[in-house]
């Protein structure tokens, strides 16, 4: 347990500190949503209903660029192979390595989402749905796409490739987190419907990800 | 003769070289026989001519299903077994089964233009199987991003794998979403739903079209074998040629 609880502060610590580039993905977040009403024009009535569908996207993105770092640094300064010979088994240590990485990368874009909800002229009810079913969905964003990054560190130059990967894998994530956040704000169907699918997703995640991730690094590192 | 046998690819080889050609001949006469059937099947009340775009459209979604189905068990066989053919039967499913998605999609989409009004919709069964095909091109991207084949096999596996969960959401998005995509009607408690006129014709091209796939697969394997004995002869040339 000490084990786990280590690798998960030493994860963070890297991760917030310099060079560690948890919150580039924050500062995505930001950008992407304020590229937005760029695009979309400063139609408040517009970016109003858009706005769960585009915090979501821009989420989901913002997870992605981050999602590389979860075991590229590990792989080049040789930690990975002492963590895929250790003790701990490989499927603990991944869903530890995961966990982490969503601390670090994941809660801040839900702390982030209040004020990214302002611009997009949100009321409070429904940027609480939003960075509630981000609280819930962005787990499985991390989990699921912790199977690309593990591929794509075994494959040395992954890169570009992870994105192709792991976008797939997301999409229900993504079908469901904004469906139950358009439930929650203008209805008809009801919130708990696909809240409950999403949070299915995300412990099924949970399960599939580190073992699949650690299936990947055991069978693909030499 | 075991599946162990088929281990030596010289034996692979010559077994497959004999089987392909009756493989071959079975799969045109079935298809040929399956497409007169087709063609002179009554129209549907509602539908008109229309629905024989079905005698394609089905047997290409199911192989499309089927074909990763096959690539997940090559996965095993690749992560489990360590057969040295799994990886090759893996790659070369890959293409073939992005064809049959692909053809699913776009007579899927013709055969929705006359009857629901349009081409594309998003509803739950063709946004899974989309994705399947997404799936399929991220599948053959990873095959293509790596030179060393086994390191690249024992990859393309854990994405298969991963990737086997979204064939039963395939099945049964029509059940559990109710929308636009009719439920299934052939493969469904208490028989098939569909009038003899119009199964018939369809089994028989579903047999010609999964024929279809295994000749189109053994002789994929083969050109993929082949192909590694070229690649590993022109190394030794060329370390020779070095030394």
């Amino acid at each position: 347990m000490t084990a786990i609880t280590a690798l998960i502060r030493r994860d963070i610590k890297i991760a917030l500190r310099v060079g560690g580039g948890a919150l580039i993905g924050v500062l995505f977040f930001l950008t992407v949503t304020v590229l937005m009403p760029f695009a979309i024009g400063p139609d408040l009535a517009l970016l109003t209903r858009l706005g769960p569908a585009i915090l979501w996207l821009g989420a989901l993105l913002a997870s992605l660029l981050t999602l590389d770092r979860l075991f590229t640094a590990d792989h080049e300064d040789g930690s990975l192979d002492l963590i895929v010979m250790g003790q701990t088994p490989l499927e603990l240590a991944c869903a530890a390595k995961a966990l982490a990485h969503w601390l670090a990368a994941g809660v801040p874009l839900i702390v982030a989402t209040p004020m990214l909800g302002l611009l997009l002229n949100l009321d409070g009810e429904a940027t609480s749905a939003v960075a509630l079913t981000l609280l819930v969905g962005t787990p499985a964003l991390t989990f699921t796409g912790m199977i690309g990054a593990a591929l794509a560190v075994t494959l040395h130059r992954g890169g570009l490739l992870l994105a192709v990967l792991v976008l797939p894998l997301s999409i229900p994530v993504l079908i469901f987190g904004v469906s139950a956040s358009q439930a929650a704000i203008t209805g008809p169907l009801a919130f708990g419907t696909p809240f409950s699918i999403l949070c299915a997703l995300s412990l099924v995640s949970l399960v599939v990800g580190p073992f699949a991730a650690a299936a990947s690094l055991r069978h693909g590192l030499d | 003769m075991t599946l162990i046998d088929l281990a030596n690819p010289t034996k692979f080889l010559s077994l497959t070289g004999r089987v392909l050609p009756w493989l071959a001949g079975a799969t045109a006469i079935l298809l040929l026989v399956g497409l007169y059937q087709a063609a002179i099947a009554p129209d549907d009340y509602q539908q008109g001519a229309t629905v024989k775009i079905m005698f394609i459209h089905v047997p290409n979604a199911w192989l499309s299903m089927f074909v990763w189905g096959v690539m997940s068990i090559a996965a095993l066989g690749t992560l489990v077994w360590r057969h040295p053919l799994a990886d090759v039967a893996a790659k070369a499913a890959a293409p073939i089964g992005a064809a049959f998605t692909f053809l699913a999609l776009v007579t899927g989409s013709l055969w929705g233009r006359p009857m629901w009004g349009t081409y594309w919709e998003w509803d739950a069964r063709l946004t899974s199987v989309l994705v399947l095909f997404l799936m399929y091109l991220g599948l053959m991207a990873l095959w293509r991003a790596v030179d060393d084949p086994s390191r690249a096999a024992r990859a393309a596996a854990v994405l298969t794998l991963v990737g086997a969960i979204n064939l039963p959401i395939i099945k049964f998005s029509v059940d559990w979403w109710n929308t636009l995509h009719q439920p299934a009607s052939v493969m469904r408690m208490g028989g098939p739903s569909l009038d003899k006129a119009f199964l018939i014709p369809l089994l028989v091209m579903a047999i010609g079209f999964s024929l279809l796939f295994v000749t189109l697969h053994l002789a994929a394997m083969r050109n993929e074998i082949l192909r590694r004995r070229v690649r590993s002869l022109q190394m030794m040339q060329a370390s020779q040629q070095a030394a």
